[in-house]
């Protein structure tokens, strides 16, 4: 779900900045509030936090592929995270993982890391805690069972419903963000049936894996999930009809949005009809894109906006009909000469690591 | 992860210019670079000569940083692969070959993505962890930010040994098995958590006893080049210029 610097207008990504830092200001003041509260500083925290960076890191270096479309994906550990820190640091550590994973392994650019944050952090964090993880561990769902037993399928509910949820809103705002950019030309209808459902696929695994681990953390070590302890300790605030309601309501504007929005933009629906499954969705891109991929509202109405706002260059290709072969080539000559530069700086930076070699 | 912080410890003209200065250069540089309408393709091929150049003057192959980051490399390329289906506008013709814009842009969003790739590749070979955070935390950053981001790098290394250390005991135990049986995911991963959390604090309280309170305070300064706010200014101002002027395409007409 990683985004690349080249596939944000400068402008999105500033934006997504801004409301990544924000988020990441407020759990720090969060953070620093509860550390207040405490009678002696918590030192387990950092180190918590980092160990638990570390293994989303790991986790999220290790890509599956999802059968049958060609595409791979990898866990995201939003959901894990927020379960096992809280919701404030989990969205620090998120931003962690990501730094570290743009600045020494290239995976998502350093431009787009706001966005990158909010799309795999924001939700997994805040969506995935305040709306579906506390919501359900503290509802009086199966009551009627042994506490035990309650609790293991409350935590398997959250976890597989949580990633679940979150991944699609992630994978939603790499559409919605990559469209407003307008540098792709891919028609928004097309690009969201290619996303969603492999986030569909993805978050249902990264939803089994939570739940193991989650499951073993709460028989190995229960204390570490603090929501738990609350639960037990103060009497559950939520009953089993507001848990319900707000889950309602997420799925209502969760499947609304997304429904109102494919609807509008028909290609996709079609497109993903016209396509051979068994090909894979890479292989459908080439078909139909005469008939299909064109005929996207929202692509079109980016396009629009760029072609007004980007500064049309005299030198580009764009503005030159009337000659385009005149500045063209000279561009051509003038690439090749930078080319030539290239080749030239290497060479002597080669001779001059060998001569210090040498010596 | 340990030959990139291997880099980072040289001694070059680039290594020796303040972080500051360095992380300034490169989010300036992608900055720049992302600004290109995405049909300029001339203007925008100039700018590789910015980290060719500094890899050069780093003493490190430009080739290193293709080989270390071969995995994101199709990602990176992949960005605007169906651009031609889609944007089949001709934009100009060469030797009787028609380019359409998908193809440019295209171009020009591939160029876009390495160039920034090898961007911050630079920084991070020619900089340690421990000076961006450091001057990450110079102009602000908050102090639990930056001691997450440094422990998170150094606790990826206590993990994979935890890993290792798991999978051998696993594997002396379960001798004729290929892989971890799928029963034991869940169980190991749990372990895994708990091991490494465990190991992580004690580390970190050992930190604490030798004074580490998340912030960077060095009894002797490393000596960056004085001149490294100055030599990040004129490569600005260089990059400004290039971004106003199409220099290859002034290049070709002066021939």
């Amino acid at each position: 779900m990683h985004m690349a610097d080249a596939l944000l207008a400068p402008a999105v990504a500033a934006t997504m900045y801004v409301a990544s830092t924000s988020t990441a200001g407020a759990s720090i003041f969060q953070i620093r509030k509860e550390d207040k509260l405490l009678p002696e500083p918590d030192t387990r925290r950092l180190p918590t936090m980092a160990v638990m960076s570390a293994l989303v890191f790991a986790g999220q270096m290790v890509n599956y592929t999802i059968p049958g479309t060609g595409s791979s994906g990898h866990l995201c550990g939003g959901m894990m995270l927020t379960c096992l820190v809280g919701p404030w640091a989990a969205f620090l550590s998120m931003i962690a993982v990501l730094a570290v994973q743009c600045l020494f392994f290239a995976d998502g650019g350093l431009m787009a890391l706001g966005a990158n944050a909010w799309n795999m952090a924001f939700y997994g964090c805040f969506v995935g805690y305040f709306l579906i993880y506390r919501p359900i561990m503290r509802s009086k769902l199966f009551a009627k069972k042994e506490k035990k037993v309650a609790d293991r399928m409350k935590l398997t509910m959250a976890a597989i419903l949580g990633c679940v949820i979150t991944l699609q809103l992630g994978a939603f705002s790499v559409v919605l963000e990559t469209s407003l950019s307008g540098i792709t030309d891919l028609p928004f209808g097309a690009f969201l049936a290619l996303m969603q459902p492999i986030h569909l696929a993805i978050g249902l695994i990264e939803g089994l894996v939570t739940t193991a681990v989650l499951l073993f953390v709460y028989e190995a070590r229960p204390e570490m999930l603090k929501d738990l302890q609350e639960v037990s300790q103060a009497k559950a605030k939520t009953g089993f009809g507001t848990t319900i309601l707000i889950l309602a309501i997420v799925t209502v504007v969760i499947g609304g949005g997304v429904s109102l929005l494919a609807s509008s933009n028909p290609d996709g629906l079609e497109w993903s009809l016209f396509g051979n499954a068994e090909a894979g969705y890479s292989a459908n891109m080439g078909l139909d894109e005469e008939d299909y991929g064109v005929q996207s509202s929202i692509a079109e109405a980016a396009a629009g906006v760029q072609e007004k706002t980007a500064l049309l260059p005299d030198y580009a290709f764009a503005g030159d009909e009337e000659n385009p072969l005149g500045t063209t080539t000279s561009g051509i000559v003038g690439a090749g000469m930078v080319a030539a530069l290239i080749a030239v700086i290497t060479v002597v930076g080669n001779l001059f690591r060998r001569k210090k070699a040498t010596n | 992860m340990d030959a990139i912080h291997e880099m980072a410890s040289g001694s070059s003209p680039i290594h020796r210019l303040s972080p500051g200065a360095k992380l300034l250069l490169t989010v300036s540089f992608i900055m720049i670079v992302l600004s290109f309408p995405k049909y300029q393709l001339t203007g925008l091929f100039f700018f590789v000569l910015f980290p060719v150049i500094g890899y050069q003057v780093a003493g490190i192959p430009v080739s290193t940083c293709f080989r270390k980051l071969w995995v994101v490399l199709p990602l990176v390329c992949a960005v605007g692969i169906f651009n031609p289906f889609f944007d089949r506008k001709i934009l100009a013709v060469i030797a009787g070959v028609k380019i359409s814009g998908g193809v440019i842009s295209m171009l020009s969003l591939m160029l876009k993505g390495i160039f920034c790739l090898m961007a911050s590749f630079l920084l991070v070979a020619t900089t340690t962890i421990e000076e961006i955070c450091a001057a990450l935390r110079k102009i602000h950053c908050p102090k639990m930010l930056t001691a997450l981001l440094l422990l998170t790098f150094r606790y990826v290394h206590v993990l994979l040994e935890e890993v290792s250390l798991m999978t051998d005991a696993y594997h002396l135990r379960a001798p004729h098995q290929k892989g971890i049986h799928h029963s034991a995911w869940g169980s190991f991963l749990g372990q895994l958590i708990l091991r490494t959390a465990d190991r992580g604090s004690m580390l970190y309280e050992s930190m604490i006893l030798r004074g580490f309170h998340g912030e960077f305070l060095y009894a002797e300064n490393k000596k960056y080049s004085r001149l490294s706010w100055l030599v990040a200014g004129f490569v600005l101002l260089l990059m400004i210029g290039a971004r106003l002027v199409d220099l290859t395409a002034l290049l070709g007409s002066l021939l």
